[in-house]
C-alpha cells in the first residue's frame, strides 16, 4: 500500500488553481431542470404554469449550457493530462471515481428492480386476495386475477370511474400481449433475444479492442471499437422498433397499468445509458483516430468508458430476465 | 399567557404518573378500573418493561459518566491514564446487551402474534378513510350492510377561537361507530384517496388505511364506553381534522343502533321516492354542507381549498354541469366524486342548498329523482 | 509546476471558482448554517401555530408545507451540507493530503446546492402552495393528490442527489488514495472512519432516493401507475424505496457525528480514545445493519407477519454496535483528566442525549408497541433527541472545537457555554414533554390538538423559542470570534487534541500538505 517509496508522487498531486467550469454547469444544469419542470407542469397542470412556450426554450438553452460545458470539462482533464501533470496518484482517483460512480448507477437500477419484483411477488398477488396481506382484498377488486404479465389491471376488472374505490384515477389501457416470449411469435422475430446477442457480442469486442490497445496496435483497437459502437448502434435502433411494436401493434403503453409501467421504466433507462456508452466510446473513437490519443500506457477515457459499456451489458443480462423471460 | 399547570407540570415531572392520560401511553384499563383491552394491557406492559429496561441502563451509564465528570477533573489535580483497550471489557458489553434485547424479543413477538391474529371474528366492519372522514360499512351476512361516513363534530367558531373549545374539542364526530361489548370485531382498513390511519389508542389498534388495499385489524373491547382517536397519517390540509369515535355499548343496545340505523336507510330510500318542500330541502341540504363540503367550500361558501360557492357560475348555472361536479367530482382534484358517499336525497338537498344559499338566489329545486335521472344520464 | 500561490484569489471569484477544500469546506458550512436558519424559522412558525390549541396564526394547508420544509430542509440543507463541510476542511488534513482527490469536482458538488434550495424554497410561491406532503412524501398524497409545485421538488431532490454522490465519490477518492504514506487506514482517526462509511452508504442510497422521485415524477406527468393500485401497482411500494433510503440516511446523518464525538471526547480527557478498533467495527456494523430494517417505519402498513417480525429482529440489533460506541467514550472518560470547555460541553451533552433519544429509538422498534407510538409526537421526540441532541450538538462541538484552528482566532469561552447551558435546557423544555403528549396520543402533523395537549405544548413552544434563540448567541460568538477574536498562539490549541490538524499553524496554510507528512508512529485517535 502506501509506503515511503511513493511519496514522490505524491508531491505532484494536481490541484487546479481555479476554475469557472463548475459554476458554469451549474448554470446549465439548473436551467435545464428548472426549464423541464415548467414544460412538465404545463403538459399536465393544465393553464396554470402557462409560460407561453417560453418554458420549452429555457430548457433547451439549460441542456445547452450543460452538455457544452461537460465537453469543456472533459477536454480541459485531457489536455491537462497530454501536458503531463497528472500524476499515477490522480489517475488513481479518476479510476476510483468512474468505479463509484458506476456503482451508484447500480443501486438507481436497483430501485427499478427492486420495484418490479415487489410488485410481481407480493402486490400484484395481494390485489388479487392472494397471501397473508391480501386475503380480503376481492372486496376492492371483485374477479381480479393475478398474472404475470397481467393481461389486466384491477382497475379494468371493476369498470369505470363511479365503481372503483381509487378515486381520480385516469382510465387504464391494459396490454393484451407482453413483451416476454410468446408462443404466437416465432423465436427468431423475437427482438429482445437478438438485442441480447447482439450486447454480449458488444462487450466482447469492446475487450478486443482493449487488448489491441494494450499490444499497442491502435488499428486493431480502432477496429473492433467500430465495431462495438456498430453494434450498440444496432441495439439502439432494435429497442426502437421493439418499443415501436409495443405501442402500435400491442397497445403496451406507459398508461398501460403497472406491466407498461416497469417494462418502459427498466428498458427504457436502460436503453438511455446504452446511448449514453454509445457516445462515449464513439469519443473515444474519434479522439483515436483523429487526435491519435490513445495509447497502450495512457487511455482512462478509453478504459472508464469499457467499464460503463460492461455495466450497462450487465444492467441488460438481468433485465433479459426478470422483464423478458421469468 | 403561560398556563401554571405547564409550569406545575415541568417541576413535578416524575411525579405525574398519576395523571397517566397525559404523560404516558394508555395503560388499556378503563378510569374505573376495568380492563378495556387485553391486548392494550399486554401492549402496555411490553412498553412499560422496555422503558424500565432502558432506564436502568441509561442510570447505569449516565451515573458512571457523572462519576468520572466528577472525580476525574483536571481541576482535581488528577493524571490521565493511557489505557486505551481491554478485550474483556469490550467483549462483555457487547454480549450483555445482545441477551438483554432476546429478553425483550421474546414478548415483543408473541404480542405481535397476537395482534395478527385476525381470524374468527364475529363481525366485520370495513373502515375507508376518505379526505377527510371516515366511513364505516358493517358487512353483513345477508348483504344488508349498513353504511354511513362520520364527519368531524367541532364547529368552526370553536377551531377558529371564536367559541369556547369543548371538552372533546377535535375529538367528536356526527357518527360514532358502534360495536357491541365483548366481541371480537374484525376491522377491513382501506382508503379512497390518499393513505390514512386509523387508531384509537385505548382500544390499541393503530392501522393503515392504504387505498387499494384492505389491512386487517382486530379488537375485542371488554368495557362499554366511548374511544376516542384521531387519523395519524398526513393525508392532507385536513388530516389534523379526522376523528375516530367508537362507541362500545351492550349487545342489545348494539342490536337496537342496528335495526334504528336499517330502518332510518329504508326511510332514506322512501324519501327518495318523494318530493320534499323547498325547506326541507334547504335544511337538510345545510346538515349536508356542514358535514362534507364546509372545511373547503367555507362557511359562507366563500371557498378555501375548495372553490367559492357564493357566486359560482357551475353553482347558479346549468344543473347538469352542478351535479356532475358533485357526483362525479373534479378529477386530479380535492373535489372528490359525492355520488358515491352521499344519499340521492342528500345530493339533491345540498345542490338546492348550493344553488339558494349564500346569495346564490337562484330559486331552483332539486328533488332526489333528479339525481337519480342525471345519474343514469 | 510548483508555482502554486500561496494565497487565495480576491472577491467573489475566490469563492465561485475555487477549487481549495478549505474555501469549498468554509461555503459548505456557511450554506448550511444559513439553511438551519430557515429551517429553524420553520419549526418556529410550526411551534408558534402550536403554541396554543385552535387555529392562530396559519391555515392547515400552510402549517403542512411548513412541517415539509421543515423537515427537507433541515435534513438536506442544514445536516448534511454541514457535515460535507467539515469533511472538506478536515479529512486532507487529518490524513495529509494536499487537497481533495478530485476538487473541481467537489466546487461543482457545492455549488449545485443553493440553486436546488432556492427552486425548493420557491415553490412556497408557487401556485398551489409548496409541497405539503410531508419530508416523508408518501404517495398517492405526493403524487395524484399533489400541488403542482411537486414538480420542483422532484427536481430539487434529484440534484441534492447528485450533490451527494458526487461529494461521497470525492471524499471516498480522497482517503483511499490520498493518505500520506504511512497513514494506514487503522491509524485514520475516526472521524476519517466515520465519513469513509457514510459515503459508501451515501453512494449506495441517494440513487435510490433518485430512482423513487423520478418514478412519481412518471406516475405524475406520464401516466404510469408504480403507487397506484388502480393500475396494478402499490402505494406501498413508494414506503419501500423510499425507507431503503431513508434509513440508512439517519445513519448518514450521525456516524460523522459519532466520529466529531471520537475526536473531541479524548482531547478534553487527556486519553486516547478506548477501543479504537471497536469503534471502527461498530460503525462498519451500524452501517450494514442499517440497509436491513428500513421497514421499521412501515409498521402499521400491512406488513406480513413474518416480515415485521425481520425488521423487529434487525432493528434491534443496532442497539448493540451503538452501545459499544456509547460504552466506549464513557470509558474514554473514566480516569482522563477532564476539562470542560465547550466543545466538550457539547459532547457531553450530545452523549447524554444521544442515548436517551436511541433508547427511545429502541422502544420504537418493538412493533407491537410502535403500533401505539407510530406517527405520534412520542417519534417526533425520539428523532429529535438523536437530531437535534445528536447531529447538531455535534456539528456545534465540531465548531467550536476547530474553529480556533480554522480561523486562527479564539471564540468568547464565557458565551460559548451559556450558549451549551441556554441550549441544553432550551432542548429539552421543548422536545422532553413531546414524549408525554406522544404517548397520550397527539399524531404528528397537525396544526391542532385536542385539549389535553395544550400545556405540554405550550411548554414545548416555549423551549423551542429558547432554544432557538440561544441559535443566534452562537451565531454572533462565531462572528465575533472570526472578526476580532483573540489570536491562537499554539498549533494545538488544546492541549490534549491529537492528530495532524493540529501539527499545522493556526490557521492553516492556504494550501497545506503539498508535501505529505511522514507519519511514523501510532498517532493518537
Ligand atoms: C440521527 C438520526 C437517527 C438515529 C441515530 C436513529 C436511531 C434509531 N432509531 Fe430512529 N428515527 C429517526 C432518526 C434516527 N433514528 C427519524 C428521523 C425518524 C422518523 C422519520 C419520520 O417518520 O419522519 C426515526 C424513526 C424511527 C422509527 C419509526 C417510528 C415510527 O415512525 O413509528 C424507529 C422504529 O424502530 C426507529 C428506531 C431507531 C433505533 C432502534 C435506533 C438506534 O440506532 C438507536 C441505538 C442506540 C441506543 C439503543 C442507545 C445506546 C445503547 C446502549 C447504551 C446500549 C445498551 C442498550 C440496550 C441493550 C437497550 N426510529
Ligand atoms: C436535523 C434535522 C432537524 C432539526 C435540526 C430540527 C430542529 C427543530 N425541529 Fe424538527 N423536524 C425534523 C428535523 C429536524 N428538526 C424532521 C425530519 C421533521 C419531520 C417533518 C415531517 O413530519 O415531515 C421535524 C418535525 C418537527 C416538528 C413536528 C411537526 C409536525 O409534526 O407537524 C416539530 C414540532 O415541534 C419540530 C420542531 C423543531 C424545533 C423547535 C427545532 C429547533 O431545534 C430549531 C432551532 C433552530 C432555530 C430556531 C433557528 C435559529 C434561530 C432563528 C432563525 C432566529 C429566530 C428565532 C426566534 C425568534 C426564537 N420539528
Ligand atoms: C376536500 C375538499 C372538498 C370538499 C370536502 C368538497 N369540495 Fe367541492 N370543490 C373542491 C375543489 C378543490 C373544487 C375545485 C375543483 C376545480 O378545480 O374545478 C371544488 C369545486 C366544487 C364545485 C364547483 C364550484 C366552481 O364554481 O368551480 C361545486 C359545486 C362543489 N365543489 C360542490 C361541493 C359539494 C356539494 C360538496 C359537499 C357535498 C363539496 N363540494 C365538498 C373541494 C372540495
Ligand atoms: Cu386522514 Cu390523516
Ligand atoms: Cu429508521
Amino acid at each position: 500500500m502506501s509506503s515511503a517509496e511513493t511519496s514522490t508522487e505524491y508531491e505532484k498531486y494536481y490541484v487546479p488553481e481555479s476554475s469557472s467550469l463548475a459554476v458554469r454547469a451549474t448554470i446549465g444544469l439548473v436551467l435545464s431542470v428548472f426549464g423541464g419542470g415548467l414544460v412538465l407542469n404545463e403538459m399536465t397542470f393544465g393553464g396554470t404554469h402557462d409560460t407561453g412556450g417560453a418554458a420549452k426554450w429555457v430548457l433547451f438553452a439549460g441542456l445547452a449550457m450543460f452538455i457544452g460545458t461537460l465537453t469543456y470539462w472533459f477536454r480541459t482533464t485531457i489536455k491537462e493530462n497530454k501536458a503531463g501533470m497528472n500524476s499515477s496518484q490522480l489517475s488513481n482517483s479518476y479510476v476510483l471515481g468512474m468505479f463509484w460512480f458506476i456503482f451508484s448507477e447500480v443501486m438507481f437500477f436497483a430501485a427499478f428492480f427492486g420495484a418490479l419484483l415487489y410488485v410481481r411477488w407480493l402486490a400484484g398477488p395481494w390485489l388479487a386476495g392472494e397471501g397473508e396481506a391480501g386475503r380480503m382484498n376481492f372486496l376492492l377488486w371483485e374477479g381480479f386475477e393475478y398474472t404475470w404479465p397481467p393481461v389486466t389491471t384491477p382497475q379494468e376488472v371493476v369498470g369505470g370511474a363511479l365503481s372503483q374505490p381509487i378515486a381520480n384515477n385516469g382510465a387504464f389501457v391494459s396490454q393484451h400481449t407482453s413483451m416476454s416470449f410468446a408462443d404466437a411469435q416465432a423465436w427468431y422475430a423475437w427482438l429482445p433475444l437478438w438485442n441480447t446477442i447482439i450486447l454480449l457480442t458488444s462487450s466482447v469486442t469492446c475487450e478486443f479492442a482493449h487488448r489491441g490497445l494494450s499490444q499497442g496496435n491502435i488499428k486493431k483497437f480502432e477496429a473492433w471499437l467500430g465495431v462495438t459502437v456498430g453494434l450498440a448502434i444496432i441495439f439502439l435502433f432494435l429497442q426502437a422498433a421493439e418499443y415501436y411494436e409495443a405501442y402500435e401493434m400491442f397497445g403496451l403503453t406507459l398508461n398501460s397499468g403497472i406491466y407498461g409501467s416497469t417494462f418502459f421504466m427498466l428498458t427504457g433507462f436502460h436503453g438511455f445509458h446504452v446511448a449514453m456508452g454509445m457516445t462515449m466510446l464513439l469519443i473515444q473513437l474519434i479522439r483515436s483516430v483523429r487526435n491519435k490519443h490513445m495509447t497502450p500506457t495512457d487511455h482512462f477515457g478509453f478504459s472508464a468508458s469499457s467499464w460503463y459499456w460492461h455495466f450497462v451489458d450487465v444492467v441488460w443480462v438481468f433485465l433479459f430476465i426478470f422483464v423478458y423471460i421469468i | 399567557m403561560l398556563n401554571a399547570r405547564a409550569l406545575a407540570a415541568t417541576a413535578l415531572l416524575p411525579l405525574a404518573a398519576n395523571a397517566q392520560n397525559q404523560v404516558n401511553m394508555s395503560t388499556g384499563v378503563s378510569e374505573a378500573g376495568a380492563v378495556i383491552t387485553d391486548l392494550g394491557v399486554e401492549i402496555y406492559d411490553l412498553h412499560m418493561l422496555i422503558f424500565w429496561i432502558c432506564v436502568v441502563i441509561g442510570l447505569g451509564v449516565f451515573g458512571v459518566m457523572l462519576y468520572s465528570i466528577y472525580a476525574h477533573r483536571k481541576s482535581k489535580g488528577v493524571e490521565p491514564s493511557q489505557f486505551h483497550e481491554h478485550t474483556g471489557v469490550e467483549i462483555a458489553w457487547t454480549i450483555v446487551p445482545f441477551f438483554i434485547l432476546i429478553g425483550m424479543a421474546v414478548p415483543a413477538t408473541s404480542t405481535l402474534l397476537e395482534v395478527y391474529d385476525n381470524d374468527d371474528a364475529e363481525m366485520s366492519i370495513l373502515v375507508t378513510g376518505y379526505q377527510w372522514k371516515w366511513k364505516y360499512e358493517y358487512l353483513d351476512a345477508d348483504g344488508e350492510n349498513v353504511a354511513f361516513f362520520s364527519n368531524l363534530a367541532t364547529s368552526q367558531e370553536q377551531i377558529y377561537n371564536t367559541d369556547t373549545k369543548g371538552e372533546n374539542y377535535l375529538l367528536e364526530v356526527d357518527e360514532p361507530l358502534v360495536i357491541p361489548v365483548d366481541t371480537k370485531v374484525r376491522f377491513l382498513i382501506t382508503a379512497n384517496d390518499v393513505i390514512h390511519s386509523w387508531w384509537v389508542p385505548e382500544i390499541a389498534v393503530k392501522r393503515d388505511a392504504i387505498p387499494g388495499f384492505i389491512n386487517e385489524a382486530w379488537t375485542r373491547v371488554l368495557a362499554e364506553g366511548v374511544y376516542r382517536g384521531q387519523c395519524t397519517e398526513l393525508c392532507g390540509a385536513y388530516h389534523g381534522f379526522m376523528p375516530v369515535e367508537v362507541h362500545v355499548v351492550s349487545r342489545d343496545e348494539f342490536d337496537d343502533w342496528m335495526a334504528a340505523k336499517k330502518g332510518a336507510a329504508a326511510a332514506d330510500a322512501a324519501l327518495a321516492a318523494t318530493e320534499l318542500s323547498v325547506d326541507e330541502l334547504m335544511a337538510r341540504g345545510e346538515d349536508v354542507y356542514n358535514a362534507s363540503c364546509l372545511a373547503c367550500h367555507g362557511a359562507n361558501g366563500e371557498g378555501g381549498l375548495g372553490n367559492a360557492i357564493a357566486g359560482s357560475a357551475i353553482a347558479m348555472g346549468g344543473l347538469d354541469s352542478h351535479l356532475n361536479v358533485i357526483v362525479n367530482g373534479v378529477a386530479g382534484t380535492a373535489m372528490q366524486a359525492f355520488g358515491a358517499q352521499l344519499s340521492d336525497v342528500d345530493v339533491a338537498a345540498v345542490t338546492t342548498y348550493q344553488r339558494n344559499a349564500f346569495g346564490n338566489n337562484t330559486g331552483d329545486v332539486v328533488q332526489a329523482s333528479d339525481v337519480v335521472s342525471y345519474k343514469e344520464g | 509546476m510548483g508555482d502554486h500561490h500561496h494565497g487565495p484569489a480576491k472577491g467573489l471569484s475566490r469563492w465561485l471558482y475555487t477549487t481549495n477544500h478549505k474555501d469549498i469546506g468554509t461555503m459548505y458550512l456557511w450554506f448550511s448554517f444559513a439553511m438551519f436558519l430557515l429551517g429553524g424559522a420553520f419549526a418556529m412558525v410550526i411551534r408558534a401555530e402550536l403554541f396554543q390549541p385552535g387555529m392562530q396564526l396559519v391555515e392547515p394547508g400552510f402549517f403542512n408545507q411548513m412541517t415539509t420544509l421543515h423537515g427537507l430542509v433541515m435534513v438536506f440543507g442544514a445536516i448534511m451540507p454541514s457535515f460535507v463541510g467539515l469533511a472538506n476542511w478536515l479529512i486532507p488534513m487529518m490524513i495529509g493530503a494536499p487537497d481533495m482527490a478530485l476538487p473541481r469536482m467537489n466546487n461543482w458538488s457545492f455549488w449545485i446546492l443553493p440553486p436546488a434550495f432556492l427552486m425548493l424554497a420557491s415553490t412556497l410561491l408557487m401556485e398551489g402552495g409548496a409541497p405539503a406532503f410531508g419530508w416523508t412524501f408518501y404517495a398517492p398524497l405526493s403524487t395524484t393528490y399533489a400541488p403542482p409545485s411537486v414538480t420542483f421538488f422532484i427536481f430539487a431532490i434529484h440534484i441534492l442527489g447528485v450533490s451527494s454522490i458526487m461529494g461521497s465519490i470525492n471524499i471516498i477518492a480522497t482517503v483511499m488514495n490520498m493518505r500520506a504514506p504511512g497513514m494506514t487506514y487503522m491509524k485514520m482517526p475516526l472521524f476519517v472512519w466515520t465519513w469513509l462509511i457514510t459515503a459508501f452508504l451515501l453512494v449506495a442510497v441517494m440513487p435510490v432516493l433518485a430512482g423513487a422521485v423520478t418514478m412519481m415524477l412518471m406516475d405524475i406527468h406520464f401516466g404510469t401507475s408504480f403507487f397506484s393500485a388502480a393500475g396494478g401497482g402499490d402505494p406501498v411500494l413508494f414506503q419501500h424505496i423510499f425507507w431503503f433510503f431513508g434509513h440508512p440516511e439517519v445513519y448518514i446523518i450521525i456516524l460523522p457525528a459519532f466520529g466529531v464525538i471520537s475526536q473531541i471526547i479524548p482531547a478534553f480527557s487527556r486519553k486516547p480514545l478506548f477501543g479504537y478498533a471497536s469503534m471502527v467495527y461498530a460503525t462498519a456494523a451500524i452501517a450494514f445493519l442499517s440497509f436491513i430494517v428500513w421497514a421499521h417505519h412501515m409498521y402499521t402498513v400491512g406488513m406480513p407477519v413474518a416480515g415485521e417480525l425481520f425488521f423487529m429482529y434487525a432493528t434491534m440489533l443496532i442497539a448493540v454496535p451503538t452501545g459499544v460506541k456509547v460504552f466506549n467514550w464513557v470509558t474514554t472518560m473514566w480516569r482522563g483528566a477532564m476539562t470542560f470547555e465547550t466543545p466538550m460541553l457539547f459532547s457531553i451533552g450530545f452523549l447524554v442525549l444521544f442515548t436517551i433519544g436511541g433508547f427511545t429509538g429502541l422502544m420504537l422498534s418493538i412493533a407491537p408497541a410502535d403500533f401505539q407510538y407510530h406517527d405520534t409526537y412520542f417519534v417526533v421526540a425520539h428523532f429529535h433527541y438523536v437530531m437535534v441532541a445528536g447531529a447538531v450538538f455535534s456539528m456545534t462541538a465540531a465548531i467550536y472545537f476547530w474553529l480556533p484552528k480554522w480561523t486562527g482566532r479564539m471564540y468568547n469561552e464565557t458565551m460559548g457555554k451559556v450558549h451549551f447551558w441556554v441550549s441544553f435546557i432550551g432542548f429539552n423544555i421543548t422536545f422532553f414533554p413531546q414524549h408525554f403528549v406522544g404517548l397520550a396520543g397527539m399524531p404528528r402533523r397537525i396544526p391542532d390538538y385536542a385539549l389535553q395537549f395544550a400545556d405540554f405544548n405550550m411548554m414545548s413552544s416555549i423551549g423551542a423559542f429558547i432554544y432557538g434563540a440561544s441559535q443566534l448567541l452562537f451565531l454572533y460568538n462565531v462572528i465575533a470570534a472570526i472578526v476580532a477574536g483573540e489570536k491562537v498562539s499554539d498549533e494545538k490549541v488544546w492541549d490534549g487534541a491529537e492528530g495532524l490538524e493540529w501539527t499545522l499553524p493556526s490557521p492553516p496554510p492556504y494550501h497545506t500538505f503539498e508535501t505529505p507528512p511522514k507519519i511514523e508512529e501510532q498517532p493518537a485517535h
